[in-house]
């Protein structure tokens, strides 16, 4: 369930401004101390908004960890479609993609 | 004091962060509704302002999740998120640690609530405080029901909060107002953001504001989750309102879907007897 700990590690990110600098600093040091799957520490690391939405990151936290990765609304928007498109319907959590 | 002032309305981040991707007519038109509650609430002369908000993984997370808290600090700071991209400028606002102390106190008796005495505004609080109370000058207490992460509180827990809410606001000295802010139907956070159920919020708040708790809390979170997202389970903040308010009817003031805003954008007031 290491699902809750990719979710721990964007919500401290998104509280900690420190953690933020740390973290674009030495990115290895602060993934190493949460307990990962190596696809998670490769999505967290490469900001693969589609992968950490399909894997079923809470929507509020990864909507402000791909604004702090740099994309902007539309560009994050995408990233989940294409990770859907990629990788299938989202796997955990209340905020799968629906039919329109 | 009786409570002063009891109202409601809509929170999400696109409503300052996004100004410019709505339609320019409906955005206008629901600033004005924003200004007209403001001028609602100030009618009411508070003291203090508490805020019934739907965290979002900001302060409370799932290692230690509560149902229900309220802060207790003589300040708090705001938003948490990037400026730019909310839209609003970080600063500090009031709170009071007495008031939310003999608060709390009160609604222990009815409520297990938790109390943090550090909580950081997110968009849930900062936007309707960038509309209702724009010089940030006065103190608010934040109250917070978990609607992100089931298991969440059943809906008449929450009217039960707003219930207790109330008749801690009722016995204190000062003049309190209280307002509720969370999504209607939506989808925020996902691709379909911008969806909005329009039948299913008007059902809604025709609910609210004749504040008949039984069809008040008929949903069950699946249904709620299938037809209104799960943004939906944010009514919660809707219906502590209402609890607040039991025995009195409301009004919708707005109610427009913004798909820009991700949202069915709403301001509405209850009608507190003799205020």
């Amino acid at each position: 369930m290491s699902l809750y700990y990719v979710q721990k590690l964007l919500y401290q990110l998104n509280r900690d401004a420190e953690l933020r600098r740390r973290f674009a600093a030495d990115t290895e040091a602060v993934l190493s101390s949460y307990e990962l799957t190596a696809e998670e520490r490769d999505a967290v690391r490469a900001a693969d908004i589609g992968l950490l939405y399909v894997l079923g990151v809470n929507g509020q936290l990864l909507m402000h960890y791909a604004a702090f990765r740099g994309l902007e609304w539309g560009a994050y928007l995408e990233a989940m479609r294409e990770g859907v498109r990629r990788h299938g319907p989202v796997r955990a959590g209340v905020y799968a993609m629906v039919q329109d | 004091m009786p409570l002063v002032f009891a109202g409601a309305c809509s929170h999400a981040p696109g409503i300052t962060g996004r100004a410019e991707r709505a339609d320019p007519a409906a955005r206008d038109a629901f600033y004005a509704a924003f200004d007209g509650l403001r001028q609602a609430l100030e009618a009411a002369r508070p003291d203090a302002l508490v805020v019934v908000a739907a965290e979002h993984f900001a302060n409370f997370f799932m290692n230690n999740m509560p149902a229900f808290a309220i802060g207790m600090a003589e300040h708090y700071d705001g938003p948490i998120e990037d400026e730019a991209w909310l839209g609003i400028r970080r600063r500090r606002i009031p709170g009071d640690r007495d008031l939310s102390q003999r608060l709390i106190t009160d609604v222990m008796q009815t409520v297990d609530v938790a109390y943090a005495e550090e909580w950081l505004f997110d968009h849930g609080i900062m936007v309707p405080l960038h509309f209702l109370t724009p010089r940030f000058d006065l103190p608010v207490i934040p109250a917070n029901i978990n609607c992100q992460g089931p298991p969440l509180a059943p809906l008449s827990r929450a009217y039960e909060f707003g219930r207790a809410l109330r008749r801690a606001c009722d016995g204190v000295p000062e003049r309190v107002a209280l307002i509720g802010t969370g999504g209607l139907s939506h989808w925020p956070a996902t691709p379909n953001s911008g969806k909005i159920n329009e039948a299913w919020d008007r059902d809604f708040l025709a609910r609210w504001a004749a504040n008949r708790r039984d069809d008040l809390l008929s949903y069950s979170d699946a249904d709620t989750y299938r037809d209104a997202g799960q943004g939906g389970f944010e009514i919660r903040t809707f219906i502590a309102v209402a609890g607040a308010a039991e025995g009195a009817t409301g009004e919708v003031l707005f109610y427009r879907p913004i798909p820009a805003f991700a949202v069915g954008c709403t301001t509405a007031v209850m009608n507190l007897a003799g205020r």
